[in-house]
């Protein structure tokens, strides 16, 4: 009889008791983040723009969570609702064009600042580069992330007026000699499959 | 001759790509990259790309290593290189590249070398030490950009272990004259801060001044720093509130410059920052909260315009309102505004009403009443978010009517749902639901099992079936549920068993093994049938199958079912598994002796609740102890063996370690449960892939949780209606309306097309829905445990990991147990001789100890209790002192009674403490032993007693005990003290000290050897342990040593739980932290710094305790103290 019951309550213990003890204990203890978990820029056919990752992932992770998330924004009507729930995280995603710009937080941060995050960095991108499109994006990434860079550190906002934004980006930007961006060169010289890329984000 | 050719060659690459003219190098570089991305948006397949994009790495490669090339050409090939890992390609050898780069190029390479830095590697990449030298030499340099560069760097990518060779200049940023700076060096120390808190502790009021800097940038920043302190303790920044009040008034009243607008709302960002700071601060504090109520109404008011920042802003300040201390004007205008979110047409902000509805729905469950219109429209949302959503909320506010409305809701989501993750929390939820209301239950379990599959936790089955055994208030009630579930599962398994999951066949067989005798038709033949077929089928794992072969043990016992038992267990006898062996064994005896068979498995048992477990096996003492005097190997628990096992590599250079601790391993007897113990250890292996993909969710979350609102909200108020609740939970009688209704209501769910008649079905819905919510005496929450439980199930595996991840790190780190192993030999010099000892000229002839500390098996090694110096204390018969300091009786009697002069007592600097009897040990002609402990705040002092009853002789005595004493000499007729301090080196239940006392009468005669021994309990070293509920949250999971058991309550009738924990309080002195609802915080340390915690809950009757421990064995030995002291009337 002894020994029977034992088992019995082992098992039980383990997977409930598990449960609600920890549950508590996660809440009193630890604190909770209002921090982004990552940002992925992709276009409507799936092809990955951007990508900025705040909390520590390996390579085979994030192929793996870009892949899903691709799929199931993707799959998304568009006059649904711009927040998705997906494993334990909020996804908030929005499209601009042909880009779509998603953005992961926890569960307990603020859906709607998110989605207005998106649009400040795109509002910042539109005046970085004169009407942004996507192309601008896809031949100059490093100044895309150079922006997110000032604007957003660490997964929080760090500057929110987007003239200080600019300022630090333009100073940096100072040093380039005189280059002219050669975006607006290849803009020309537009590949004919392109041609959605290049409408300007703010469009629609 | 040959050298210049070859100085050609190797020059070739660079003038080939035209490097020396710097205007088309510029050109060419960006071109390259064009010409790349144009290449590939060229391609049809993917197979294509692959090759394009391999071809590119390769000829990056040679590049890069190629001693020529230029930092401008590493530049843009350090680009090209981030492009092909976006596009999934590893390009892992240009890392050390980008490194170089940011330390060799000028700025503009560094700008783009510090950029593949952050994007290629991660926080614990072994090549950003390469970094750190270039990040120091940047944060030194005169040029602001490259002082900017460094700081961008370090907030987003640091080495932990080297923040301290950046820490003093990060600092001194904070003083620059440049706000950008400023301001980054205040985000690196909030990174610093994120993850290595310990590094910056002494910065904090150099954060102080950063909040009060005049740039709103770096006030905004320092923000997110306080954001986390006030998180961690929002006590030490109370002083702040008055200023975080003063600054969200200047921004809400638009003080800021204009740069911050954004969309003409002034600092949105600055706001809600500030907003989530106060409603820390305000929780569950009055007065704090009253100096905010006035902004707060303000902001309220403030954000009137139309744009989603607003909405964004507003979502915040309501959650704020209905966190801190209410106050009722500002919760009816947060009301109105949630209101405003579910009643709007954006469906991004009806998912956000919804989202804030469900936070405050159980402070105020009547506003869900409001707005029930539109919660039913949005269950029957198109948008699955929506409806996931509503289900939450609806959740939420289950109570006994609306239940079987809900979980009917919960059931047909699931029937619909795709996404796994969606599937396995709402199975949670409705199995919580289903546990909580058990009357309307059963049918649902069976919905909850088939549809949830082998997703869901195994905690759920292992529930259900708990609660199926330890049935409800009635018998017959009892009897009736489970012949229907044999009757339901026996219909299910003459189906199409191969269709149900495992885990509901798991549950089936342990059903029909359980109690299909309860159906008096139905021959156990029969059911072995049915079960033999599982047994044949292909999809039933190993794991079914021996529960199958368990349900067959138990119904064997008829003579048709015997010879058919006999058969399978020949076939599974010969099985590659090992457990299915043992189970095939186990049928074919038990099913051959009927005699053993019943007294094993008597028909219809039960479990016995009241059973006490001694976890500790102590029992078991006597045969470890004669095992381990005939030589045998002590155990040792298994991280023991797996440290040691790390460490064998090394040399050992440390003594090796008396100690054999008594451990707890869960013994398997053959039990009527088994497969429960079982599963739960197979299902890992048997999920694997669940388990992995529900791993790799949890990765990505930080450390943050779900934050209950109403756990945290404004307990004074809200703990009285939790009670009401639980109170009414168990009652499942409904009005014979109510009942109709909900019936009803779910023959007919509403379908999403609008006409008259659906909207009266929706009204009806709505009446079953939200029937028990309008008077508050029926409401019944989710309470905030139930709700925990779910966060729980939602991130299991995140604990799971967090704790594997602990036990790597204690391997990785041998040396510190094993050098606390052997501190632990301490040695307490505390106690000093009070009086001056009689025998001044005492003999100091040390002499080596005996090996001494045999005690009991148990005791022996691990009881290394080691003693101070002992004190001397001898006391002349007739002095003043000696009758004051105890209450002998008066001088008179002494002279004529021998035996109460001789009284041992406590000395006097002990006497405030606590001590348990002086119990006599044992006693020779003129010599008479006895002891007793004292526990002190920090150890426990043994005090021995050694009385000299022969009239004229002196003694000289000596004790070995642990330590050498010096010789003392005692004289005729007086008694002499000794005390030892006593320090626990390994937790047991009971510590048996054996000392040795050596005695020559009269002094200078041939010695006499006494031996003695003194038992106390675990109990008299264990203290209370004071700590906030944040500090044991903390503690809690960084303990890694635990177990776990139910426990009797004291029986009384108003608060069970409080009156346990009291009695645990009184009798073991375990500091009882925190009562909420149902649960119990407890905590209490070994001595000063051995902390164990407790973690108590109401459940069935009894009483759930968890135990936690850095120390291992302590909790079991804990734990079998606090049985016996519950036992105890």
């Amino acid at each position: 009889m002894d020994g029977w019951m034992d088992g019995w309550m082992d098992g039980w213990m383990d997977g409930w008791m598990g449960g609600w003890v920890d549950g508590l204990l996660l809440t009193i203890g630890i604190t909770s983040s209002f921090q982004m978990q990552f940002m992925l820029l992709f276009s409507r056919q799936g092809k990955l723009r951007l990508q900025k990752w705040y909390v520590p992932l390996s390579d085979k992770e994030k192929k793996k969570i870009t892949r899903e998330l691709v799929q199931t924004v993707l799959a998304r009507k568009p006059k649904m609702c711009s927040f998705l729930e997906w494993r334990d995280l909020k996804i908030v995603y929005k499209r601009y064009a042909s880009l779509y710009f998603c953005c992961a937080i926890e569960d307990q941060d603020n859906e709607l600042i998110t989605l207005e995050i998106i649009h400040r960095y795109v509002e910042l991108l539109d005046k970085y580069f004169g009407s942004v499109c996507e192309l601008d994006i896809i031949f100059n990434f490093e100044k895309a992330y150079f922006i997110l860079d000032e604007f957003l550190l660490g997964g929080e906002a760090q500057e929110t007026s987007k003239k200080n934004v600019l300022k630090a980006i333009e100073q940096a930007d100072l040093l380039q000699e005189n280059i002219d961006y050669q975006t607006r060169l290849f803009a020309g010289v537009m590949v004919p499959s392109m041609a959605s890329e290049s409408s300007g984000l703010f469009q629609s | 001759m040959s050298d210049v050719v070859e100085k050609t060659l190797t020059a070739l690459p660079s003038l080939l790509s035209l490097d020396s003219q710097p205007g088309s190098a510029k050109l060419s570089s960006t071109a390259k990259l064009g010409n790349l991305i144009r290449g590939i948006t060229e391609l049809t397949s993917k197979h294509e790309e692959e090759k394009l994009i391999q071809h590119e790495l390769a000829s990056i490669k040679e590049q890069v290593s190629s001693p020529n090339t230029t930092m401008r050409q590493m530049r843009e090939l350090m680009v090209r290189a981030v492009y092909c890992e976006m596009l999934g390609y590893e390009a892992s050898f240009s890392y050390i590249h980008a490194i170089k780069l940011a330390q060799q190029g000028n700025v503009l390479e560094k700008r783009v070398g510090y950029l593949a830095v952050s994007l290629f590697l991660n926080e614990s990449h072994e090549l950003l030490l390469l970094l750190v030298n270039t990040v120091l030499k940047d944060l030194q340099s005169t040029n602001l950009i490259e002082v900017c560069m460094a700081l961008t760097v370090v907030c987003q990518i640091f080495p932990k272990d080297m923040i301290p060779v950046i820490l003093p200049i990060v600092e001194e940023k904070l003083n620059h004259p440049k706000e950008i700076i400023r301001r980054k060096a205040v985000l690196a120390l909030h990174k610093f801060y994120l993850i290595a808190p310990n590094q910056v502790q002494h910065i904090h009021n150099k954060f102080r001044k950063a909040l009060c800097d005049k740039d709103p940038g770096v006030m905004t920043a320092s923000l997110h720093i306080y954001l986390q302190l006030i998180q961690e303790n929002a006590e030490a920044y109370k002083d702040l509130t008055a200023s975080f009040v003063t600054i969200l008034k200047q921004v809400v009243g638009g003080k800021l410059p204009m740069d911050f607008n954004y969309h003409s709302v002034p600092a949105p960002w600055l706001q809600i920052q500030l907003l989530r700071i106060l409603s820390l601060l305000g929780k569950n504090d009055q007065r704090t909260s009253e100096v905010m109520y006035e902004v707060l109404d303000e902001s309220l008011r403030r954000a009137e315009m139309n744009h989603n920042i607003t909405y964004a802003i507003l979502y915040e300040c309501v959650k704020c309102v209905y966190t801190i201390h209410p106050k009722s004007e500002l919760l009816e205008k947060a009301a109105k505004c949630i209101g405003n979110f579910v009643l709007s047409p954006k469906i991004n902000l009806k998912y956000l009403g919804l989202k804030a509805l469900t936070y405050v729905v159980q402070q105020d469950p009547k506003l869900a009443l409001q707005h029930q219109m539109t919660i039913i429209e949005c269950l029957d949302h198109s948008d699955v978010i929506i409806k996931r959503e509503t289900l939450e909320l609806l959740f939420r506010i289950t109570n006994a009517q609306n239940v079987t409305v809900i979980v009917e809701k919960m059931l047909d989501f699931l029937r619909l749902s795709k996404d796994d993750h969606m599937t396995i929390d709402i199975v949670g939820k409705v199995a919580e639901l289903a546990e909580k209301y058990p009357f309307k239950h059963y049918s649902t379990m069976n919905a909850v099992f088939s549809l949830g599959g082998d997703m869901m936790q195994p905690e759920i089955p292992n529930g259900f079936l708990k609660l199926l055994s330890e049935g409800f208030d009635s018998e017959e009630e009892d009897r009736k549920l489970r012949l229907f579930a044999v009757s339901s599962y026996i219909s299910l398994l003459q189906g199409e068993p191969s269709k149900l999951p495992q885990r509901f066949l798991q549950v089936i067989c342990w059903v029909l093994g359980e109690y299909s005798f309860l159906k008096e038709d139905l021959e156990p033949s029969v059911v072995l049938g049915l079960l033999t077929k599982l047994l044949d089928m292909k999809s039933s794992s190993s794991e079914t199958k021996s529960w199958v072969l368990v349900a067959m043990t138990k119904l064997c016992w008829s003579e048709a079912a015997v010879s058919e038992a006999q058969q399978v267990a020949e076939t599974y006898s010969s099985s590659f598994d090992t457990t299915l062996r043992q189970r095939a064994q186990e049928l074919q005896h038990l099913s051959r002796d009927s005699q053993l068979h019943s007294r094993v498995l008597p028909p219809g048992g039960r479990l016995e609740p009241d059973e006490v477990v001694d976890s500790s096996l102590s029992f078991l003492d006597g045969f470890v102890s004669e095992a381990l005097s005939a030589g045998a190997a002590p155990y040792k628990p298994l991280h023991q063996r797996q440290e040691e096992l790390s460490r064998s590599k090394v040399l050992s250079l440390e003594p090796y370690g008396l100690s054999l601790p008594i451990s707890t391993s869960s013994c398997s007897i053959t039990d009527r449960q088994s497969p429960t113990l079982l599963s739960t250890s197979s299902g890992l292996s048997g999920d694997g892939t669940d388990f992995s993909h529900r791993g790799s969710s949890t990765t990505l979350r930080l450390d943050g949780v779900k934050r209950v609102w109403g756990r945290e909200g404004y307990l004074a108020q809200k703990k009285p209606v939790e009670e009401v609740a639980q109170v009414e939970v168990p009652s499942p009688l409904r009005s014979p309306s109510q009942q109709g209704d909900a019936n009803s209501c779910r023959s007919k769910t509403p379908t999403p097309t609008a006409n008259p008649e659906c909207d009266q079905e929706k009204q009806q819905l709505a009446s079953s829905l939200f029937g028990g919510l309008s008077s508050q005496s029926s409401v019944c929450l989710i309470s905030g445990a139930a709700k925990m439980v779910n966060i729980q199930r939602f991130r299991r595996k995140a604990k799971g990991q967090r704790s594997s991840s602990t036990t790597n790190e204690q391997r990785a780190n041998p040396t510190v147990s094993s050098a606390s192993a052997v501190d632990n030999l301490l040695c307490n010099n505390l106690l000093e001789a009070d009086t001056e000892p009689i025998n001044s000229s005492a003999k100091q002839t040390f002499q080596h100890p005996h090996s001494l500390s045999v005690a009991n098996g148990a005791c022996d090694a691990e009881a290394i209790l080691t003693d101070g110096d002992p004190k001397e204390r001898n006391q002349p018969l007739s002095s003043e002192d000696f009758v004051e300091a105890d209450d002998s009786p008066p001088r008179e009697d002494q002279e004529r009674s021998k035996d109460s002069c001789l009284t041992p007592h406590l000395p006097a600097e002990l006497s405030g403490f606590s001590h348990s009897e002086i119990i006599p040990l044992c006693s020779s002609q003129s010599l008479d032993l006895s002891a007793c402990h004292v526990q002190t705040d920090n150890s426990v002092v043994l005090v021995v007693f050694i009385t000299n009853t022969s009239e004229d002789a002196n003694l000289q005595i000596q004790v070995f005990c642990v330590c050498e004493s010096p010789v003392e000499e005692v004289r005729g007729r007086s008694v002499s003290v000794r005390q030892y301090s006593l320090t626990v080196k390994m937790p047991l239940v009971h510590f048996e000290l054996v000392g040795m006392l050596s005695y020559s009468i009269p002094a200078g005669m041939p010695q006499a050897m006494m031996q003695f021994s003194y038992k106390l309990p675990l109990t008299s070293f264990i203290r209370p342990l004071t700590v906030s509920t944040e500090e044991y949250g903390s503690m809690w999971l960084a303990f890694s040593h635990d177990t776990k058991q139910n426990l009797t309550l004291i029986k009384e009738e108003r608060e069970p739980l409080t009156a346990t924990l009291n009695a645990l309080n009184k009798k073991l002195s375990l500091h009882v932290v925190e009562i909420i609802g149902v649960e119990g915080l407890v905590a209490c340390s070994l001595l000063q710094d051995q902390p164990c915690l407790m973690h108590c809950r109401v459940h069935a009757g009894r009483l759930a305790v968890w135990l936690r421990s850095p120390v291992p064995d302590l909790p079991d030995c804990l734990l079998y103290h606090c049985q016996r002291a519950l036992q105890e009337p």
